[in-house]
């Protein structure tokens, strides 16, 4: 059991690595940060000195090393617009994405899982097609639109709710009704077809054969092992709570990592950007390592394979 | 008798398999030591459960898996290498048909195109004749033009596996290895095709490797026939005689475990024990685990396959221990 | 005797297709019963449809008596009763028949705490000494194993242990020997026949394999397109048929001593169930069809002492039944 674990935690490293070095060869092949940031009008010195300030003028493997060497030593850089370190920029914005995304999470599991099994159990009836013509269009359209769409309906029209900024929670009702939708519609598609191929199981059958009323057969026998898929979207889920909301972020003027990373990009703000991706990686790599995990914990099946090792 | 039209001298096949996601693997041996020969316009039958390697061995007899060891020989010559122009010209004389039509056709190509296909690819015959071939075919195969235009989806099972025949037959092969062809059909079409591969036999002269698991069906169709056993050849000879009088224990399992209308279950041979894995091969004889009548010789000792008279063959410490006694 | 089962007059349909058109048979106490017919034909449907395990937009009418109880529409509850309490039923692809993410003692407790008033250490007990009878070896321990751990042998055994479970009048087997190699299907099969003399329990063993049936049951129906066109003590059926399907079906099948023969294979397919042809639906295929056979369906009637034909020339044939009785 412990060789699985270490081949996921190393595989879990390792891709962390690859995003990190992938976000700094493209960010430095993009452009040069010191015109970036100071401008095409600045003096050539002052672009000099940026320059050695920040080590541009390395060759590009060897700020590349340096850069890791940092990060092993928790160093994440300074932000090259006001020189303050990345790592306090990014952190102080997450309590205020989190306020957004996780809330707008529990309204995902709370109406996505529901509404898809209950279209499975009631396929093709008057309720299921409602449930997945709801969950195609909120699948398809994007969340700027939708986001648009509520704007209009309850800033402008009903002028119930306000239509951006920070101010009070009735502020981030919008935002999260955008991310939970979405997401709730992609949940409830997914876990309907989960369920569904489930049900069509011989081992269904069985159960119902040795006289197994149909809510222990849906609850004992159908769940748990729906459950298993549903698990990979939960995770994928859990793992966009930090960078997920930057296209919401960003029309409700919302002041979260996503919009800072919006703001960081066009600045090339490379010591923000690359805290920022880290972060991401780290917390997609993390919730991955816990769908694994609990894959192993719901399906006997890959907890063998996990024991043989 | 004239030299065998396909000779199969000691192949081998083995393989690493890991058990589980990173398992120490382990060592398959799928065959082991197999040696067949089959007449021009012959059908040899090879039978035996899953695990046996009765498939590799047809793979590796059509040239789609390499042999450890040993050779294969076609109408007297050895297989050219694999992927070699003479191997293509070798393999356009012989084909095979698995037990799933479905599988092998594709579902968005009318039927009657790939019938043609390997007229195209072999560039057999002028493109303008190619279409009367396929109408050909399909008559052989007992369907009409009308059945060639339709999709494998909108043809029945029975109608599927002629049309794989009927493809398999464009190149107007010498032999055929068909593994587990009628397997997935009714009684009824089974018995169809049956009787309509024994006349293309008949009609073709056509030598054919009959792989399944069915003892009817491979008795019906065989003039011999070899029991597989976890990668070996345990016994083999002329099919009627050897159902008749089964030698080796595991043939007389097998033929006791057929059910037969007619015959109350009485006196019926059930083995004990899970079927073979061919990753946990017992020492000496591989069946004595399972054996009713095994002694102590077998647990150790490999039995050759040895004659007994007639074309029977048998590989087995009790049936041939007295003859190997006596001729060394 | 009142029959154990008796079903009269059962018709399925799905989607608007017909699928099952009027199934009767009935079964006594402790008897095995075969039913054969290639697939499609409706033996599994028959049980599935009689038992309420159809999905739930199959229309089933007719009417299913268990000891003269109807079962047919009867409320959740009391069918949940009569599943694995008195009529148990297990399939044939042991690879999915049990709940992966559930250990095999779940399964059978599960079972065990439906239909017998056991608690406790009695239910565990009891667990083993089933797992025990039908041969898993160390079932004790095993009990804590998960079924991908078991061989499909094995997992057959396991579906028997727990069809046992709740002491079933009747055990429908559904193709439950069809997944499994040669050797181990005589062992399913040995192990079926043993626990059913020692429970004194009724069987329906659903096959295409005629042999299967043969040695396995005293009587046999020979389904057809969602109909049972013969029915018959099996030594009779196999040795003289009288429908012209169940004779193609015995011909057909190639033998496995004596001389061989030219199989009887029986031209055409199996009609689609939504283009059923008028009459007697095996007419198109029938060698000897006459104008008669596709005017109207033959139903099923006697022609000897508990044998039954749907067959309009079982008239003749019954006449000469008894002309070759009478010599």
């Amino acid at each position: 059991m412990g060789h699985f674990f270490a081949i996921r935690l190393g595989r879990a490293a390792l891709t962390i690595v690859l995003v990190v070095t992938f976000a700094f060869v493209v960010l430095r092949l993009s452009g040069d940060p010191a015109l970036m940031i100071l401008g095409p009008e600045a003096p050539p010195e002052v672009l000099a000195a940026f320059r050695k300030a920040w080590s541009l003028d390395d060759p590009i493997w060897a700020q590349y090393f340096d850069y890791f060497g940092a990060i092993a030593k928790g160093e994440l850089g300074r932000s090259m617009r006001d020189g303050r370190p990345a790592i306090e920029l990014v952190l102080e914005r997450i309590p205020a994405t989190l306020a957004l995304t996780l809330p707008a999470f529990f309204f995902k599991v709370a109406l996505g899982i529901p509404a898809g099994i209950y279209a499975a159990l009631h396929r093709g009836s008057g309720i299921d097609r409602a449930v997945m013509m709801t969950a195609v269009a909120g699948f398809t359209v994007p969340s700027f639109v939708l986001a648009l769409v509520l704007v209009l309906v309850f800033a402008v029209q009903l002028g119930w709710l306000p239509s951006g900024g920070q101010e009070s929670w009735r502020h981030a009702i919008l935002p999260i009704a955008t991310l939970g939708l979405g997401g709730a519609a992609v949940l409830a598609r997914f876990t309907r077809s989960a369920m569904l191929e489930v049900l069509g199981q011989p081992y269904i059958r069985t159960a119902s054969a040795k006289g197994v009323s149909w809510r222990q057969v849906v609850t004992s026998h159908a769940l748990p092992n729906a459950a298993i898929p549903t698990v990979t979207i939960l995770g994928f889920m859990v793992g966009t709570l930090i960078a997920g909301a930057v296209v919401v972020e960003s029309v409700f003027a919302w002041p979260g990592v996503g919009r800072l990373l919006v703001v960081a990009v066009a600045n090339r703000d490379l010591a923000v950007v690359q805290c920022i991706l880290l972060l991401v990686a780290m917390t997609m790599v993390t919730s991955n390592l816990v769908v694994d995990f609990l894959y192993g914990f719901l399906d006997p099946r890959l907890r063998a394979k996990g024991a043989h090792a | 008798m004239s030299a065998p039209f396909v000779q199969v001298s000691a192949i081998s096949r083995s393989y690493a398999m890991r058990s589980g996601m990173f398992g120490r693997s382990t060592v398959v041996h799928a065959v082991d030591g197999v040696s067949l020969s089959i007449p021009k316009g012959e059908t040899l039958g090879l039978v035996g459960e899953s695990g046996s390697g009765k498939s590799t061995t047809g793979r590796i007899v059509l040239g789609f898996e390499p042999s450890d060891s040993g050779e294969v020989r076609f109408d007297g010559k050895p297989m050219a290498p694999l992927g070699t122009a003479a191997w293509r010209a070798q393999r356009a004389r012989m084909q095979m048909i698995f037990q799933d039509p479905l599988g092998a056709l594709d579902r968005r190509l009318p039927v009657a195109a790939q019938i043609r296909e390997p007229l195209d690819i072999h560039d057999l015959g002028m493109p303008a004749e190619r279409e009367d071939r396929v109408r050909e075919l399909l008559r052989a195969v007992e369907l009409t033009p009308a059945h060639g235009a339709r999709y494998p989806g909108a043809l029945s099972g029975g109608q599927r596996q002629r049309i794989v025949l009927a493809r398999a037959l464009a190149t107007k092969p010498d032999f055929l290895v068909c593994d587990e062809p009628v397997s997935a059909l009714d009684v009824s079409i089974q018995a169809q095709v049956v009787n309509l591969l024994a006349d293309l036999q008949a009609e073709l002269s056509l030598t054919l490797l009959f792989i399944s698991h069915d003892l009817r069906v491979v008795r019906q169709i065989s003039n011999v026939v070899a029991v597989m056993y976890l990668g070996r050849i345990v016994e083999i000879g002329s099919a009627d005689d050897l159902f008749a009088r089964p030698e080796h224990p595991y043939t007389q399992a097998l033929v006791s475990a057929s059910p037969a209308p007619g015959r109350r279950s009485a006196g019926r041979i059930v083995l004990a024990g899970d079927p073979p894995n061919p990753a946990a091969r017992p020492q000496g004889c591989t069946f004595h685990p399972r054996c009713p009548r095994a002694i102590a010789r077998c647990a150790s000792e490999v039995p050759a396959l040895s004659s007994i008279g007639g074309n029977r063959q048998v590989a087995c410490h009790l049936v041939t221990g007295a003859e190997t006694r006596d001729a060394a | 005797m009142a029959p154990l089962v008796s079903i009269r007059n059962l018709r399925v349909t799905f989607n608007g297709v017909q699928v099952l058109r009027g199934v009767d048979v009935s079964l006594q106490k402790g008897e095995a019963l075969g039913l054969v017919g290639e697939s499609g034909s409706g033996k599994s449907v028959t049980w599935l449809a009689a038992l309420g395990l159809l999905p739930r937009h199959a229309k089933v009418s007719g009417s299913v008596l268990l000891d003269d109880r109807e079962i047919l529409g009867a409320p959740a509850a009391d069918l949940d009763h009569v599943r694995g309490g008195r009529v148990a039923m297990i399939f044939q692809d042991p690879a999915s028949a049990l709940n992966p993410v559930l250990t095999i003692r779940r399964q059978l407790c599960e079972a065990l705490a439906l239909h017998r008033d056991l608690s406790g250490d009695a239910v565990k007990a009891e667990a083993r000494r089933l797992l025990d009878l039908v041969g898993i070896p160390d079932a004790g321990r095993r009990l804590s194993a998960y079924p991908h751990e078991f061989s499909g042998g094995q997992v057959q055994r396991i579906m028997i242990a727990m069809a046992l479970a709740g002491n079933p009048d009747l055990l429908v087997a559904d193709e439950p020997t069809t997944a499994l190699d040669a050797t181990i299907q005589a062992q399913i099969l040995e192990l079926l026949s043993s626990v059913r003399r020692e429970m004194g329990m009724a069987m329906v063993l659903i096959s295409h394999d005629l042999g299967v049936v043969a040695e396995n049951c005293d009587r046999v129906a020979v389904m057809y397109a969602g109909r049972i066109v013969e029915e018959a003590p099996s030594n009779q059926l196999f040795a003289d048929p009288v429908h012209p399907y169940a004779q193609g079906l015995i011909g057909a099948l190639p033998p496995l001593d004596g001389a061989r023969r030219r199989l009887t294979a029986i031209p055409g397919t199996v009609p689609d169930p939504a283009r059923m042809p008028e009459g007697c639906a095996f007419a198109p295929r029938c060698t000897l069809a006459s104008e008669a056979c596709g005017l109207v369906a033959p139903s099923l009637a006697p022609i000897a002492h508990d044998r039954n034909v749907a067959c309009i020339r079982a008239e003749a044939s019954r006449r000469a039944l008894l002309g070759i009785a009478a010599e």
